[in-house]
């Protein structure tokens, strides 16, 4: 695929041609990615065409730290890429395409370390309602040049728009990563480390993903040690699930007696593994109505991935 | 002509000065019932003040000005706004560079500067909550015996607020590092057009819903008002290195930045100062920055003692290899905060050289920083103007500062077009038109240039969802034309307090 980008507003290869076709203007439609999210906010309904995003790396620059790329794309594909270069981004590989893991706006295990998707998307461009190509965003990795179309994209569930390429920001892999196991404290070693790249507790075990030049690790290790036995790792544990709870990082001291069953708490991040549902998230009646009114000018007719609900993602 | 005057010109305003209309005495008794009499003005003197920001841009025309002390307040004001069809204009500090907070329409003024408590500090979920009205640089040295301090540091933060630091997604040197506003703004209480009150987002990392709390920052306050903020708080590092390179030439300093970034270094700021800035900077603050060298780069680095150390003799080494004449670390924190002293009040030592400036913000990739001020030189030189650049490397950020005495005839226009064909290499160059300033009214008119009809088409559609009537802060950001609501709403205003 080929495209340009520079020099004011964004052109587009032909992929992104293709799939605005294929999208039309018309009839409920539905973007099928890898599928690993099929589920988050809903059933498709309305028996959707199905559709797929284009795919490929559009253009790479490691200088600039930024990588422009067709959201059909694997995450692991993206990933590979841009170890090449010594580089990573927030998006996590949980087996699906880059533009999934956008829209549904997971973000990674390591998050304190490889930062939030909602702050990793500089540019998107999607296919609207009407079946036209829209761009919102910017190529550079500050940019407050008009609102901000593509922090409305992550975790919109393609209601809004159908994606097509965005650019992400990428970030450098850091030399050492090591795993440690430890029974102190979690919230005292929050306390007591710099930059964790992860804290996960079950309850009685913590996890310590440290990342950085290596005397840092070590500074680091010294530090935990300090609160208890730590003993390093192969491997980080195994993830419960299949569901995904989003706490105030203070609610994570009484955890345990919030949820039922098996649970992994990211310390300091809020994100809680679990083998328990969490309870509905009510969105108040005034957030709600602008919900509604921005899903009735973006899709007046509801027929960009109708069934999926945003707020109940 | 200017951006705002072309807008002023397509509104019809004729600039008649009148007595203010009925309609605006029953809007006062209103607001001051619901207020109280002494914060609510409509005197000479608020009027005018709050005419302007710190924009080159000659004022708009401002309506009453209210001062709320709470978030009811705000929603009484912004009730009886819609009631009499008014429009309402945010403000803070008033130090915004693109006319954001400039009234157009004698809207109601919303001054939140009496909203400006700490409300809160929470050092397990991070998180700071506090009113609009707090001072940057206040919450920092609030939080500074916790350890803690918020990250986004514009040049201005001993004065302006975290409210406008949220309207215009603020940045700040070390914003390369731990990024701009937005990253840092975790949930916030917010008035809409209609008096509704709403929270958007949580102090949970992946709240429901759509990302309005991400689309609220930045949005120059043409969404609603923020009344609660809660900011994410950063950790103090404890090792800190500040290194100042010296270079012949404003192009190898631009060089080295793109060298450490491609190194895959991120240092918590990159800041490069010309040589005519450095002089000056020098003179005010005695920090020890060369008076010979055609250009400096401030490089920090934070973290961890070890890493701090390894990273900065990377810079350093980098630096040499194009070219540094001279490579100085601060040796102890006073010299570091000398340095900055310098940096964060570069802007006021111009004052030595020419009494008006215009501060320009683009962005471009940090691989072109070199050849575009090379450009940004030559259109200076074009049209017989001083040009000093004091900018975010690190991200690309450019800030030329295009110096004038006011008093001289034609200067303006010639300080318009220069900053005109700025805006165009910029983007000729891969950029974008703001990084940190916004749009305002300052850069509307080149909004085409980096959108299409329907890239506009669907921000405003992202506006009208907050705020169908388009009333507040009308007249910004999206170019007249795209957004037909502004008109109406700047339109319904009775000819008499166009003033």
């Amino acid at each position: 695929m080929t495209a340009t980008g520079t020099g004011g507003r964004l052109r587009h290869g032909p992929g992104v041609a293709r799939f605005a076709a294929d999208v039309g203007p018309e009839g409920p439609v539905a973007v099928a990615g890898a599928r690993t999210r099929w589920h988050s906010g809903g059933e498709p309904v309305r028996e959707p065409r199905l559709v797929t995003a284009p795919v490929g790396i559009v253009e790479y620059k490691p200088d600039e730290m930024t990588i422009r790329i067709a959201v059909g794309t694997t995450v692991a594909e993206l990933d590979a890429a841009l170890a090449e270069h010594g580089q990573r981004s927030a998006l996590p590989d949980r087996g699906g395409t880059v533009g999934g893991a956008v829209v549904v706006g997971e973000n990674d295990r390591d998050v304190l370390s490889r930062g939030a998707v909602r702050n990793a998307v500089l540019q998107v461009s999607y296919v609207s309602s009407e079946g036209k190509v829209v761009s919102g965003g910017g190529p550079t990795v500050k940019n407050v040049s008009g609102f901000d179309i593509p922090r409305l994209t992550v975790g919109s569930l393609g209601t809004l728009g159908c994606l097509a390429e965005v650019i992400l920001r990428t970030n450098p892999i850091p030399a050492v990563s090591r795993w440690f196991e430890t029974r102190a404290d979690p919230f005292a070693l929050f306390d007591a480390l710099l930059a964790p790249a992860a804290l996960l507790w079950d309850g009685v075990t913590t996890w310590i993903h440290l990342e950085g030049h290596g005397p840092d690790v070590e500074a680091e290790l010294v530090r935990a040690s300090a609160l208890g036995a730590t003993a390093e790792v192969e491997s980080p544990p195994q993830m419960p699930g299949p569901h995904r709870w989003s706490l105030p990082p203070a609610q994570l001291r009484g955890v345990g007696d919030l949820i039922d069953g098996r649970w992994l708490a990211s310390i300091g991040v809020g994100t809680v593994l679990a083998t328990a549902p969490q309870p509905g998230r009510e969105l108040s009646a005034s957030v709600t109505a602008v919900h509604d009114r921005m899903k009735q000018y973006f899709d007046p007719t509801g027929r960009l991935n109708p069934g999926r609900d945003p707020g109940r993602r | 002509m200017s951006m705002l005057e072309k807008a002023r010109r397509r509104l019809g305003d004729r600039g008649a000065r009148a007595e203010p209309a009925t309609d605006d005495d029953r809007l006062l008794s209103e607001l001051r019932l619901a207020l109280a009499p002494d914060r609510v003005r409509f005197d000479g003197a608020e009027r005018s003040l709050h005419a302007k920001d710190a924009s080159v841009f000659r004022g708009g025309v401002a309506g009453p000005s209210c001062f709320p002390v709470n978030t009811e307040e705000v929603q009484a004001i912004m009730r009886i706004a819609a009631a009499h069809g008014r429009g309402v204009v945010p403000r803070g500090a008033g130090t915004g560079l693109a006319g954001g907070a400039i009234p157009l329409g004698a809207p109601i003024v919303v001054a939140l500067t009496k909203m400006n408590r700490i409300l809160s500090v929470d050092t397990d979920s991070r998180v700071a909550w506090v009113e609009p009205g707090v001072i940057n640089l206040d919450l920092t040295r609030h939080l500074t015996p916790m350890g803690f301090h918020f990250a986004p540091d514009p040049s201005s933060q001993q004065v302006c607020t975290i409210g406008g630091n949220l309207a215009n997604n603020a940045g700040g040197p070390h914003c390369l590092a731990y990024g701009v506003t937005n990253a840092h703004i975790m949930a916030m209480e917010v008035v809409l057009a209609d008096g509704d009150v709403a929270m958007l987002g949580g102090l949970d990392p992946e709240p429901a819903g759509l990302d309005l709390r991400g689309v609220f920052v930045g949005s120059e306050g043409t969404l609603g008002i923020a009344t609660k903020i809660a900011v994410r708080i950063t950790k103090n590092r404890p090792a800190v290195r500040t290194l100042l390179l010296s270079f012949d030439s404003v192009s190898d300093a631009a060089n080295t930045v793109s060298g450490i970034i491609a190194a895959g270094i991120v240092p918590a700021a990159l800041e490069v100062m010309d040589h005519r800035i450095t002089v000056a900077v020098e003179n005010y603050v005695g920090a020890g920055y060369p008076r010979d060298a055609a250009a400096v780069l401030l490089a920090e680095v934070d973290g961890l003692d070890d890493g701090v150390g390894i990273d900065a003799d990377r810079i350093a080494e980098i630096g040499r290899q194009h070219g540094a004449t001279d490579v100085r670390t601060a040796n102890d924190d006073n010299e570091r905060a000398l340095l900055w002293k310098g940096r964060k009040t570069a802007f006021g030592a111009i004052a030595q050289i020419a009494p008006d400036y215009y501060l320009h913000d683009t962005v471009v990739p940090r691989s072109e920083l070199a050849n575009v001020l090379e450009k940004v030189y030559a259109i200076a030189d074009n049209y017989d103007l001083k040009v000093m650049n004091v900018f975010h490397a690190g991200d690309g950020n450019l800030h030329p500062l295009l110096l004038f005495d006011s008093r001289e005839p034609g200067v303006l226009e010639r300080v318009h077009a220069a900053g005109k064909e700025i805006v165009e290499a910029s983007l000729d160059a891969g950029g974008v038109l703001s990084g940190e300033h916004g749009i305002g009214v300052e850069k509307q008119a080149y909004m085409d240039r980096l959108f299409s009809d329907d890239d506009l088409d669907h921000q405003d559609r992202l506006r009208r969802a907050f705020d169908p009537g388009c009333r507040a802060n009308p007249g910004k950001v999206i170019p007249m034309g795209h957004s037909c609501a502004d008109i109406q709403a700047l339109r319904r205003v009775p000819t008499g307090v166009w003033g």
